[in-house]
């Protein structure tokens, strides 16, 4: 990855209060092609709120927010999925009366933008199918494509949060705590699977489990009080003295 | 137009608003502390006007017929609240309308058998019956007057209640995180019952205060129950402050709408015609002001922001 | 699954051998009493559209039921009187014929339900509960004012409308005509329902998020499923109008909204053929229990209450268990 290459996504003094608390402080962020960028930081250190802004879901009080070169800072949740943010939810977000496959199909209908389609059975359009069975073949669910998704166990649903993301073909991931709750057999294989995954889309990961993270990312940015009080290669970040600090309370 | 018409018109919407706020504010109680939509608040309306006329003819007294409509709406709220609406309180918005709409059917029909077809009527007391004279040489009712006192006093001790008591402590703790204060060892099921009676009875008063004006009869409670949910979605839900404005602003702007609207539409049209254009438009006035306010302030003018 | 599918072949099968049984005994009665059942099973049809699959809880739809009926009372009205409508800017007539009165119906009701759409969607949960049942209350309280129409005493029809080469006079004609466009609009539900934009629109009731993130406006979704709701709905009303021959302010009412309502859930909510269980169940009650006691809606409250509380599959989850089909 050189320095050349333009950033896929970029945050550039992004502010956000709530009150008197600044969940988000004059915060930069980069996401390069190619890469897995970490953002770790201590519970309440402001990660749902930017991961909210960059979805699109909250509006920032100030700074910018540009996706592909273009600024999206004004752009809702749909518009910036439409540009090609594929994201995954902490709590996994799904029809959960619905199949698997169902749900899979769903992004595969919010890709190709055919949601007015009326008559024709969503299950009987190839495109559709092939495409969800596909993204479910990759994260190991085809055999489960007929089941109901309250049925799945934790694990699953996650899985399944991550195919119905694969199905847009996202410019770049959004992942918030993909590893949550797997256990771990589950999170080595979802490790497996990001680390090749980075070579499709760049990958702005949210992440608790430091294993992966460490194993994983190609730059980490650690958010502490809304400001991102590092950003570097997994070395240089275990060597930070501010995040031995914030994380350990090294009396450094 | 003269000016003691439209004093008087104004003195007539805020006698409507303030009825309108007596409804309004137990609703938007029950929802704020409860997350409860209950369409049979207008029935309760119904059983206070009902209690009072068969109570005020049967004594004579109009005092005693306010004490039988604030209790027998009070008891309907407590026995209904056990009954039925404690089962609904963790279900979702839809199994609320239904269940409540199924009490509708069940206390309009149940009075019906009770009452009859026929309306009843309940006079205005004596010693409030007539007009006083204002200043400026206006006439107005005095038992009108009497009622926006009433929802006035009423209101300030809402207030009163809500910001200053221990009940009113629990209630908007109730409001903001059921669980913790469940977990604080109050008893939220009492709580409830005591919240859901509460608005009952007020209900109950606007229906008995309500029924001297016009006839008791069964189904007078949906209009206003309609208008008060209206006062809510312009107030912002669970907000009494927000129910106080918005049924000002209802009251106010059906009366004056019903008043002024025919008078302007003479300025360009022929009478007959003004006065019927202007009686349709200024019965969809109040919907219209609603349809405003949704553009502008989704939730409401006292509502909580998303 | 195939059981729910052997219960709806059941209803409809029922729903069309009472009035061929009635018109063979010649008992016209149970043919209206049939077709009674068609028109608010059709207005059911619609509602469902928004309530089961979209979750759109409207407590208003009493409005695109009036709407539908006042459109073939304004039309048919002016046909009668040999007065036209409009004559300036250009000549609008009055019209006897069903399928004009009905395209019209369609179209008005879909137009107003696009503009209560766009200012009650931007609500959500119990708001736009109140909101659509406040603009059902407005509509009411403008056909009561509006006096070009009869005003609080409604409009009547002298004689039924005209359907290209059929005998509407003759009750199992126009029943006939009824049950054609129910199983129509039970077609396209049953389409709609598989359809990406079914597929869509019910996974955003399930969980909002999940849409809005792959790239699907919820909002439209949900627009456009509440206008094709309320132009069904008002089909049926313009139906209904020419069955009672008569329109007033009533069929605006709050009253028409629940029972609208009351039919979707009594027959079980995003059940393709729920309307259909729940307005035939409506009508043997209001038959029935009417009969017996003046007072039959105390026992339909009842009754609703149960099955709120203890039976939420309404009368087809009771029979054919509560798994909602899932192809």
């Amino acid at each position: 990855m050189t320095e050349a290459a333009a950033p896929v996504l970029e945050i550039r003094n992004l502010c956000k209060s709530f009150g008197a608390l600044r969940a988000t402080d004059d915060l930069s962020l980069e996401l390069r092609p190619g890469e897995i960028h970490a953002l770790i930081g201590p519970n309440g250190a402001g990660k749902s709120t930017l991961i909210a802004q960059i979805a699109g879901a909250l509006k920032p009080d100030s700074g910018t927010i540009r996706f592909l070169g273009r600024d999206v800072t004004g752009l809702g949740v749909v518009a910036r999925a439409r540009l090609g943010l594929g994201r995954t939810f902490q709590i996994s977000a799904l029809a959960m009366e619905h199949t698997v496959l169902q749900n899979a199909v769903l992004g595969a209908i919010g890709a190709g933008g055919g949601a007015y389609r009326f008559f024709v059975p969503a299950l009987g359009m190839p495109a559709l199918v092939a495409r969800a069975r596909e993204a479910l073949e990759r994260v190991g669910l085809e055999d489960l494509a007929a089941m109901r998704t309250a049925e799945l166990s934790h694990g699953q649903r996650r899985q399944l949060e991550m195919a119905v993301a694969l199905t847009l073909k996202p410019r770049a991931f959004l992942l918030d705590e993909p590893m949550a709750g797997l256990g771990a057999d589950g999170s080595r294989k979802l490790t497996e699977f990001l680390d090749g995954l980075r070579r499709e889309a760049p990958i702005l990961l949210v992440e608790h489990d430091m294993d992966a993270v460490f194993a994983l990312a190609d730059r980490i940015s650690v958010l502490v009080y809304g400001r991102i009080i590092a950003t570097g290669s997994v070395d240089e970040i275990r060597a930070h003295p501010e995040v031995r600090r914030a994380y350990l309370g090294d009396g450094a | 137009m003269s000016p003691i018409l439209l004093i008087e018109q104004i003195l007539n919407g805020l006698q409507f608003g303030v009825m309108l706020f007596l409804m309004a504010a137990g609703l938007t109680l029950i929802f704020g502390v409860m997350g409860l939509i209950n369409l049979a608040h207008g029935s309760l309306y119904m059983i206070g006007a009902f209690a009072a006329a068969a109570v005020a003819g049967w004594s004579g007294s109009f005092l005693l017929a306010l004490a039988a409509a604030l209790a027998a709406a009070a008891a309907a709220g407590v026995l209904v609240e056990i009954l039925v609406i404690r089962r609904l309180y963790r279900r979702d918005h839809l199994d609320q309308v239904l269940a409540t709409f199924a009490l509708i059917l069940i206390f309009s029909e149940g009075t019906r058998w009770l009452f009859g077809s026929f309306p009843l009527y309940l006079d205005v007391p004596e010693a409030l019956s007539g007009p006083v004279t204002l200043p400026g040489g206006i006439r107005y009712p005095l038992y009108r007057l009497v009622i926006i006192a009433i929802g006035l006093a009423v209101a300030a001790g809402l207030f009163w209640l809500i910001a200053r008591t221990r009940i009113g402590i629990r209630i908007r703790a109730g409001e903001n995180d059921r669980e913790m204060i469940a977990a604080l060892g109050v008893d939220i099921s009492r709580l409830y019952t005591l919240v859901f009676a509460l608005g009952a009875a007020l209900a109950g008063l606007a229906g008995a205060l309500v029924g001297a004006l016009q006839s008791v009869q069964v189904g007078m409670g949906e209009p206003v129950l309609i208008l008060a949910l209206v006062v809510i979605v312009i107030g912002g839900i669970g907000s009494i402050r927000g129910a106080l404005v918005g049924a000002l602003l209802v009251g106010l702007t059906d009366k004056l709408g019903g008043f002024l609207l025919p008078l302007l539409f003479r300025g360009f049209m022929e009478p007959a015609a003004a006065t019927s254009a202007g009686a349709a438009l200024a019965s969809m006035l109040i919907y219209i002001l609603m349809a405003g306010v949704l553009i502008f302030r989704p939730t409401g003018l006292f509502g909580a922001g998303t | 699954m195939r059981r729910e599918r052997l219960i709806n072949a059941a209803l409809l099968l029922a729903l069309l051998a009472v009035p061929l049984w009635a018109w063979a005994a010649d008992e016209p009665f149970t043919i209206t009493l049939a077709t009674r059942v068609a028109i608010l099973a059709l207005a059911g049809v619609g509602l469902n559209i928004a309530l089961g699959l979209g979750g759109l809880v409207s407590l208003g739809h009493a409005i695109f039921f009036g709407i539908g009926g006042y459109a073939m009372g304004i039309l048919a009205s002016h046909a009668q009187d040999h007065a036209p409508l409009l004559e300036s800017p250009l000549l609008i007539e009055g019209t006897k014929s069903m399928p004009v009165i009905w395209l019209v119906a369609v179209i008005a009701s879909a137009l107003a339900a696009l503009v209560i759409g766009v200012l009650s969607l931007r609500t959500s949960g119990v708001y736009f509960i109140m909101i659509t049942l406040a603009f059902g209350q407005m509509f009411f309280f403008f056909a009561v004012s509006w006096p070009a129409y009869g005003g609080e005493d409604g409009l009547s029809i002298y004689v039924r409308n005209e359907f290209p080469g059929l005998n509407t006079l003759d009750p199992i004609q126009f029943f006939a005509l009824c049950f054609a466009l129910l199983a129509g609009a039970l077609l396209l539900n049953a389409r709609l329902a598989r359809a990406p934009f079914g597929l869509a629109l019910s996974a955003a009731r399930q969980n909002e998020a999940r849409v809005q993130s792959v790239g699907i406006d919820s909002f439209r979704l949900r627009l456009v499923a509440f206008t094709i709701s309320g132009a069904i709905t008002g089909l049926a009303g313009a139906l209904f109008a020419d069955l009672n021959r008569f329109v007033s302010p009533a069929m605006f009412s709050w009253q028409t909204s629940g029972e609208i309502m009351i039919f979707v859930i009594l027959g079980g909510v995003g059940r393709l053929f729920g309307p259909v269980a729940g307005a035939a169940l409506f009508i043997l009650l209001e038959h029935f229990l009417g009969g017996l006691s003046e007072y039959w809606h105390v026992f339909l409250g009842l009754l609703l209450l149960g099955v709120v509380l203890f039976a939420r599959g309404g009368l087809i989850g009771t029979l054919a268990g509560r798994e909602v089909a899932h192809d």
